[in-house]
């Protein structure tokens, strides 16, 4: 009530110093966000800088992100001396499988938890729950037993079988399948369409926001899989690249030198995730874009 | 497998026009079985059969060679847990070392980035700011990076002659050999203190077979480095589940609380924190079982040197299965590790069950990825 009485009284000079407050916020704000925003981006300066250095150059001037001399002897010697290539088409191949399998295993899964009734529906999605609770790190030696006993470890389908389905994705269509107003399915099964045909042609296009978001979680998940590509293969013909890349910082090169070169490995190794990330940003952050536009 | 299913699925898919005629629902029961059969063979196969064959491996001596179901692998029984927690050896030794250090970890990355999630949503919820989705990128572009990428940028970042030495150097700091430093950062300030070795009260004698002044020796110089990095990286996650907690705060809340005169800390201690309460348990309780799963960082970085001091659990059953081949121990390590995570997650799941009924589904099972409404 307070309130009420003291508005009309406020005097310019009051006035001016909200004013100034807000205007002192403000500046407070950007700082703030300059200032992080450079701890969160700058490292990625640096590695794209260092990446096109020369060793000695690299190991002077660490924090500069620009190379005195350019050059691009680390990426050669990225594709002429190590695995690369072998690593970036095993992880491309392993990525394009899994996620297309994600996409329409966890679309079948979720549609027939969300809207066909069958017998058992509800302890499946409880079940389905509770294995998203597993922790993915508690099953490295469990995954590698599986795979030896049947017979998959060190293949191109024991990099990509296990992944092939994913309790989290389940839950995404599910959700977003429920959304979908039942009426629409009706129509297509009275005209005779069959449960499949009704789910195939009718209700999975309509879910393309949902599956676009699966597609590129599945996309980045799968590209940057690192625990179960070491479980899974041993053949350094089977690496992908995450795995190449550890095995180039930790193995074959040891520690401390090749900086532009391995940079440069993790550098190419990141560029595809960003890409997606770039152009597909409201997928990423799709919840927080809804709400900002309120306030 | 994968095309097996495929055209199992078509066919029933074709079967269902035939027997359709009786009822539109008749034939859900079969169709419901075969859509979800991939999903739950593949879970199945790749998430519960594994928990049980490793429960059974880690009751034996299995060394990796033959099958581990065979009558020629010794049986030890509950031998490998013993070890780990009664019997004095290395394998104790090692085993509590690595929980120590997760300890640590867990202790001071858990609530960094919990603060500094929340001071970056604030700072990014703020109405006056412009250019807010940009920084909004920014902050969570590396939770979307490949963790073993990013890992070798840090690696280069913590070098002796790296940035961050760099910059200490600006301030005339000499900055430590990071990775080859294993000195706990707790026997560092005790020795700015003037104690530098072990009062005789915590030279010998510590629970688990550690001595006190082990216990308390804080994280190693290289564990920071890798705190710092499982910082950076996660805060952008976190930051953006903070986000969306506030904007299901009702300006008119804050408007109300103003006009009451509440000045800004004020609002934010007794209005914003206990609206966003259940998004802050589930941040802390997320961050709790992620950080108990720290691996990759440590695989490519560190490797659990220097002196053991970044050996975590994950790491250590990894390296005893597949190094030391004694998958009998390192199977056991992942299951107390699982029996520690399952503690939070329960915690967790009870507690946001009783808080709010109203969104307690929504976000617990994601890490790395953003809420979704």
């Amino acid at each position: 009530m307070a309130v009420l009485t003291d508005r009309p009284a406020a005097t310019p000079a009051r006035r001016h110093q909200r004013a100034a407050r807000t205007l002192a916020t403000r500046f407070l704000g950007y700082a703030t966000l300059v200032f992080f925003g450079l701890v969160f981006l700058y490292p990625f300066v640096i590695q794209i800088g260092n990446a096109l250095k020369t060793e000695p150059d690299a190991a002077a001037n660490p924090l500069s992100p620009f190379p005195d001399p350019l050059t691009l002897a680390g990426f050669e010697r990225i594709f002429a001396g190590t695995n690369f290539p072998l690593w970036l088409g095993n992880s491309l191949l392993v990525t394009v499988l899994v996620t297309i399998g994600r996409v329409f295993f966890d679309s079948l899964a979720g549609y027939a938890l969300a809207r066909l009734r069958f017998r058992g529906r509800g302890g499946l999605f409880a079940a389905v729950i509770a294995v998203m609770a597993v922790p993915g790190v508690v099953l490295l030696i469990p995954k590698f037993l599986v795979l030896n006993q049947l017979g998959l470890y060190n293949s191109y389908a024991g990099l990509v079988v296990p992944l092939l389905a994913d309790a989290a994705g389940v839950f995404i269509m599910k959700q977003f399948f429920e959304s979908i107003p039942v009426s629409v399915e009706e129509a297509a099964r009275i005209d005779g369409a069959s449960i499949f045909r009704t789910f195939w042609s009718v209700v999975l296009p309509m879910a393309k926001p949902a599956l676009i978001t699966l597609t590129i979680l599945s996309f980045q998940g799968s590209w940057n899989e690192f625990p179960h590509s070491l479980v899974s293969v041993q053949d350094p013909d089977l690496f992908t690249l995450p795995r190449g890349l550890a095995d180039l910082v930790s193995g074959s090169l040891g520690k401390g030198t090749q900086y532009p070169l391995k940079l440069g490995a993790a550098l190419l190794a990141t560029i595809p995730v960003a890409i997606i990330f770039v152009v597909f940003q409201r997928y990423f952050v799709r919840d927080a874009n809804d709400g900002s536009d309120k306030g | 497998m994968a095309t097996e299913t495929l055209t199992a699925v078509a066919t029933a898919g074709g079967a269902g026009t035939r027997r359709g005629r009786g009822g539109i629902r008749s034939n859900e029961n079969l169709a419901g079985w075969l859509f979800v059969a991939p999903v739950i063979v593949i879970l199945g196969l790749f998430l519960l059969l594994p928990i049980l064959m490793a429960l059974w491996v880690s009751l034996t001596d299995w060394n990796g060679q033959g099958s581990p179901f065979t009558g020629d692998v010794p049986f030890v029984g509950a031998h490998n847990y013993t070890q780990l927690f009664t019997e004095d050896g290395l394998a104790r030794r090692d085993f509590m070392t690595s929980i120590r250090n997760n300890i640590y970890y867990v202790a001071i990355v858990v609530p960094t980035q919990t603060v500094l999630a929340l001071g970056l949503a604030l700072v990014v919820n703020n109405r006056m700011l412009k250019g807010k989705s940009f920084f909004r990128s920014a902050f969570y572009f590396p939770s979307v990076t490949s963790s073993v990428a990013i890992s070798v940028v840090f690696l280069f970042l913590f070098a002796n002659s790296g940035a961050v030495n760099a910059l200490l150097g600006f301030v005339g700091i000499d900055g430590p050999e990071w990775f080859a430093d294993s000195r706990g950062v707790l026997h560092l300030l005790f020795g700015v203190v003037g104690v530098d070795s072990p009062p005789a009260a915590l030279a010998d004698g510590g629970p688990f077979g550690l001595t006190w002044w082990d216990w308390l020796a804080g994280p190693s110089v290289a564990m920071i480095s890798i705190i710092t990095l499982v910082v950076w990286t996660t805060s952008g996650t976190f930051m953006l589940m903070f986000l969306a907690g506030l904007q299901n705060v009702p300006v008119t809340l804050d408007e109300a609380s103003t006009l009451d005169g509440a000045s800004r800390w004020q609002r934010f201690r007794y209005v914003t924190l206990p609206m966003i309460r259940p998004t802050t348990f589930l941040v802390l309780t997320l961050g709790m079982i992620g950080s108990w799963q720290v691996f990759d960082q440590v695989y490519v970085m560190s490797q659990g040197d220097p002196a053991k001091t970044t050996l975590t659990p994950a790491y250590l059953s990894y390296r005893t299965a597949f190094r030391d081949f004694d998958y009998g121990s390192g199977a056991a390590i992942s299951f107390v590790l699982f029996l520690i995570i399952i503690v939070f997650t329960l915690i967790q799941r009870r507690a946001l069950a009783e808080r709010d009924t109203d969104r307690p589904r929504r976000g617990w099972w994601r890490r790395r990825v953003p809420e979704r409404s």
